[in-house]
């Protein structure tokens, strides 16, 4: 294959990758769009292995086989309340990927840099274009391995405890070391001087002592955020991986690694932003962990929390003629998908308008719930975003909110004094009746009282959300 | 342990305590049932339809009060009634203690536990067994009803070939729950609706139900219904004198004056005066929900209809809830069934009558051979104090154009800042870098610039999709790797495959997931 077409191939590439991703505005296309992806993905890899710089393709063919094999089992292997773990730990390869690209164009760096004239026209492969490097660009190298080996290095730790919260292997709650983020900022202006070291020709140790730093960096950063922050970060790890792909795209001069790096890069930091937007945090407050602190008392809630079985809350299904359900977490735990969903159904067959509201936050992942729902075969137009529902709750005879508190709760209204007040939240009050099946009484991941919980039209329904709406199926009619 | 009802003894009285649906529930809750012969029979409820429920039917008053411990009751009990209770037994009946002295007192000296149904407090934990509101809401109901059979007209108006009928005025006085409620009937039968009340707080629940609220010119203080518990309070002369003038204004154009005005412990107010009735269209009708207190109407007769002068017709009925027997024997019995739940914590079929709970406390009259009315004020307020928001004003057309146009101004000024600060900073980098990387990184900002646009239209929905194929393609490093792993170093070659070998999970791993996601989103 000639240069000229290993060019054209990754242009196309290129915009196949931007249309699979702009393919995603809408849920038909996006079937189609992901096959855009695929092509893409697929070219780009033929043309590079089929290309004049690729050396040992046994190996290569092999561990691809491989991969290939690996990946497909865990993709069909997931379940779906498990995709925010898979997304993290598919997070954390590329992030050590990173870092063993950057270690190797630093050896190989080394290596041609030993060669003389007649030798380095004989390279080929990746030395032969290290080989043609001026000074100044070597200098740029230099920063560009190391960029590339921090953020991907940074990636995989932070990606690997993110993944471990997630799948409940380490404890979902905020924890730092002492110093907390004294110890972050440390080791960053450590890697800034190694950075200034290994651009003065220091040899190998800044690099790996570098990584080291950048590994606590991703560790510690990700340990001191809570579970319920996890769209922010699982977002937030997305862009890094980005980013890393975009440094070593810089690393090799290839257009095509910058321009998917930079696709990658800018949906994560996008993501990051709507979901802070969707909470009404900033950005560093959610990476710093923690909650703002609050100006003042919070507002005294009047009233008690009423209990109600299901009978209760069948009778009242039966004699809704709409009703909106708000999932939450909570229902992801439970598993208590598909019983809603037949829950659905039956209520769908009785005539009844029945909807579901979803907060950008709830769950653990952007977009979580929809996916969740989608399994369990609930069509996707009765799925609805908080802006698009938030307008009718008030001619709603029933709301059902399942596992979720803190996206549902007033006080983001109605008490300045609230650590969430100005959070944009499902205004589920406004219904005739509220029911809210949860586990007990507590307050949720925020450690906020809601106020909901207290208010006339609201009944608690208490108990496992899978077997309390499962009790309610036999009872609808 | 055994509830049980007999049979009412008040003369007219059609309403029955305990119905099936009730005792079914009783009995879930671990009691037995016992029913007189024939109690039910006036509300529609045959014996057979008891035994049919697991309820035992005794001929007998005396035989119901020898087995009972509990017995349930409508009206308050005669004292012959009284004297088969003992200590051991409990009773549940409307009561009027305040107008029942001596009744109170010999159900004392028996030792009996009295609840009287008309005292539970109205706060939300207690709305299940408000006996007083399950009522009110037929009176008001049966109260249209009965206007309109005895009204000659149509309610709602009507154009036909025969001619245009005008709709008929109804003006509700006292919006409470008998009040709204009769408001409610009127408006769906087609009348035009006027509804007043002293409490200007409630003028919002009269226009929600689609009547008009009669509003008074009165700049005195008004009335806040929080700080008597929901229940109206006497009005200054000067408030009534005002009050009058407007009814006085309306009286001639109403056809239906239906009036509630009750307040606490008093004799019905009398706002609808004799020259009113004789300013109303001969044929209208007046019901006066308040006459068994005297009437808030001057000509009222308490359990008459009577014909004035001019032909008005003023019902006097004391029993409405009672003309609709069936349907106030059910819910009575509903609001027994939830206090004896309150009543039994255990469900096992054990009273346990606890005087610290505020709900079962208020509602108790007599209590272990000790008057225990009234009782002490309730531990939580009945409706929170009313708090007075400030309406935001809807801006004008001008205001909202002004800040339409300095939020676009905001918004140029940003993006142009934006811009001039990128510009400055690509100028400075391009001042230092050589032009190799500057090509690379001109790609490099366009597609940060294409990457933004193309997100941001991005279903909400879809974004864990979007999570899943951008992992996949993140994968594109696998090209870096490619490219090394054809180096002569061994360890460069080593770590190369397994950077082949992971990036492939990931690419095949996140296309396949996203495939897998994506065909699960269904249209229904």
């Amino acid at each position: 294959m000639t240069i000229g077409l290993i060019s054209a191939a990754c242009i196309a590439a290129g915009i196949l990758f931007i249309l699979s991703l702009g393919g995603l505005s809408g849920q038909e296309c996006a079937k189609r769009a992901v096959w855009y992806g695929i092509a893409g993905m697929a070219l780009a890899v033929a043309a590079t292995v089929f290309g004049p710089d690729t050396g040992n393709r046994f190996i290569v063919l092999a561990m691809i086989a491989g991969g290939a094999v690996l990946g497909h089992l865990i993709a069909a292997r997931v379940q779906m309340t498990e995709m925010p773990q898979l997304v993290a730990a598919l997070h954390s390869f590329v992030g050590l990927a990173a870092v063993f690209i950057g270690f190797n164009a630093h050896i190989e760096a080394v290596y041609v840099a030993g060669l003389n004239e007649a030798e380095r026209t004989a390279l080929s492969g990746f030395a032969a274009i290290l080989a043609h490097k001026a000074p100044v660009e070597l200098v740029i190298l230099k920063v560009e391995v190391f960029l590339g080996i921090f953020i991907g290095a940074a990636t995989f730790t932070g990606s690997i405890v993110a993944f471990g919260k997630l799948a409940g292997k380490v404890d979902g709650k905020a924890r730092k070391l002492p110093g907390g983020h004294v110890l972050n900022a440390g080791a960053l202006l450590l890697s800034l001087l190694l950075l200034a070291l290994y651009i003065n020709g220091a040899g190998a140790w800044p690099l790996i002592l570098m990584t080291c730093a950048a590994f606590f960096i991703g560790y510690h950063l990700i340990m001191g955020i809570g579970g319920a922050d996890m769209p922010v970060v699982v977002s937030m790890l997305n862009s890094y991986s980005g980013w890393a792909a975009a440094a070593i795209g810089f690393t090799f001069g290839n257009d095509l690694l910058i321009v998917t790096g930079a696709l990658v890069g800018s949906s994560g930091a996008i993501l990051s932003y709507i979901m802070c937007k969707a909470m009404n945090r900033s950005f560093v407050s959610v990476i710093l962990g923690g909650f703002g602190a609050t100006t003042g008392p919070a507002m005294e809630i009047i009233g008690e929390q009423i209990a109600i079985d299901a009978d209760g809350v069948a009778a009242a299904l039966n004699d809704a003629d709409s009703v909106v359900i708000v999932p939450g977490y909570g229902m992801a735990v439970a598993q208590a998908q598909q019983s809603v969903s037949e829950l659905t159904r039956k209520l769908r067959a009785a005539g009844k308008t029945v909807r579901f509201a979803i907060h950008p936050v709830a769950g653990r992942l952007p977009g979580h719930m929809n996916v969740l729902l989608a399994e369990a075969k609930v069509p996707y137009d009765i799925v609805l975003e908080m802006d698009e529902i938030n307008e009718d709750f008030h001619e709603t005879d029933v709301v059902i909110v399942i596992g979720s508190n803190d996206i549902v709760n007033p006080a983001a209204q109605d008490d300045p004094n609230s650590p969430i007040a100005g959070m944009p939240v499902l205004e589920v009050w406004k219904a005739k009746q509220v029911f809210v099946s949860k586990r007990g009484q507590g307050t949720g991941y925020s450690g906020i009282e809601n106020p909901l919980f207290y208010k006339d039209n609201t009944r608690m329904f208490y108990g496992d959300a899978k077997e309390s709406v499962g009790r309610l199926l036999s009872r609808v009619a | 342990m055994f509830i049980g009802s007999p049979a009412e003894r008040w003369q007219g009285e059609q309403r029955v305590a305990l119905t099936p649906d009730s005792a079914a529930h009783l009995q879930k809750l671990g009691y037995g049932c016992i029913i007189e012969a024939g109690a039910g029979q006036r509300a529609g409820f045959s014996d057979d339809a008891y035994r049919a429920a697991g309820v035992t039917v005794v001929d007998t008053a005396a035989a119901l009060f020898e087995r009972c411990d509990v017995v349930t009751k409508v009206r308050p009990p005669e004292p012959a009634e009284i004297e088969r209770l003992s200590a051991d037994k409990t009773l549940i009946s409307f009561f009027y203690p305040a107008q029942n002295g001596a009744l109170l007192e010999q159900a004392r000296a028996t030792g009996a536990n009295v609840i009287a149904m008309d005292m539970v407090p109205r706060i939300s934990r207690a709305q299940k067994m408000d006996a007083l509101s399950s009522m009110a809401n037929i009176a008001g109901y049966r109260a249209v009803i009965e206007a309109g059979n005895n009204f000659g007209r149509f309610f709602t108006g009507q154009i036909t070939a025969a001619g245009k009928v005008p709709p008929a005025r109804v003006l509700v006085i006292g919006a409470g729950v008998a009040g709204l409620a009769a408001t409610g009937v009127a408006v769906s039968l087609g009348a035009k609706t006027y509804a007043f009340d002293v409490r200007p707080e409630v003028a919002e629940q009269i226009e929600s139900m689609g009547a008009e609220f009669v509003y008074l010119d009165f700049d005195g203080g008004v009335q806040d219904g929080a700080a008597t518990g929901g229940y109206a309070a006497p009005s200054s002369p000067e408030f009534r004198e005002t009050q009058l003038e407007k009814f006085h204004e309306l009286a001639p154009g109403i056809d239906i004056v239906i009036t509630t005005a009750l307040i606490s412990g008093r004799d019905a107010p009398k706002l609808w005066l004799a020259d009113m009735v004789a300013a109303m269209k001969p044929g209208s009708v007046v019901i006066d929900l308040a006459a068994e207190r005297g009437g808030n109407c001057d000509l009222t007769v308490p359990e008459q209809r009577i014909v004035s002068d001019n032909g008005v017709i003023i019902i006097g009925y004391t029993d409405f809830p009672s003309r609709m027997a069936a349907q106030a024997s059910t819910l009575y019995a509903t609001n027994i069934r939830h206090m004896l739940a309150d009543l039994t914590p255990g469900k096992d079929g054990a009273i346990v009558h606890n005087m610290e709970d505020d709900v079962i406390r208020g509602a108790t009259v007599a209590f272990d051979g000790a008057v225990t009315w009234p009782p002490p004020p309730p531990k939580i307020a009945a409706i929170a104090a009313q708090m007075r928001q400030e309406k935001a004003k809807d801006p004008t057309p001008e205001e909202r154009r002004a800040r339409d146009a300095a939020a676009f101004r905001g918004q140029t000024r940003n993006q142009i800042g934006l811009l001039a600060v990128g510009t400055a900073l690509l100028l400075i980098v391009g001042a230092v870098a050589p032009p190799a990387f500057m090509s690379h990184f001109i790609v490099f900002v366009l597609a940060c610039f294409v990457g933004f646009q193309v997100i941001w239209n991005v279903s909400h929905s879809l974004h864990t999709p979007l999570m899943a194929v951008t992992n996949a393609v993140s994968g594109i490093v696998i090209l870096g790797a490619l490219l090394q792993i054809g180096s002569g170093n061994w360890l460069v070659v080593t770590l190369a495959a397994v950077s082949v070998l992971i990036t492939t999970v990931n690419i095949v791993g996140g296309f396949l997931v996203t495939r897998r996601m994506l065909a699960m989103f269904q249209k229904s």
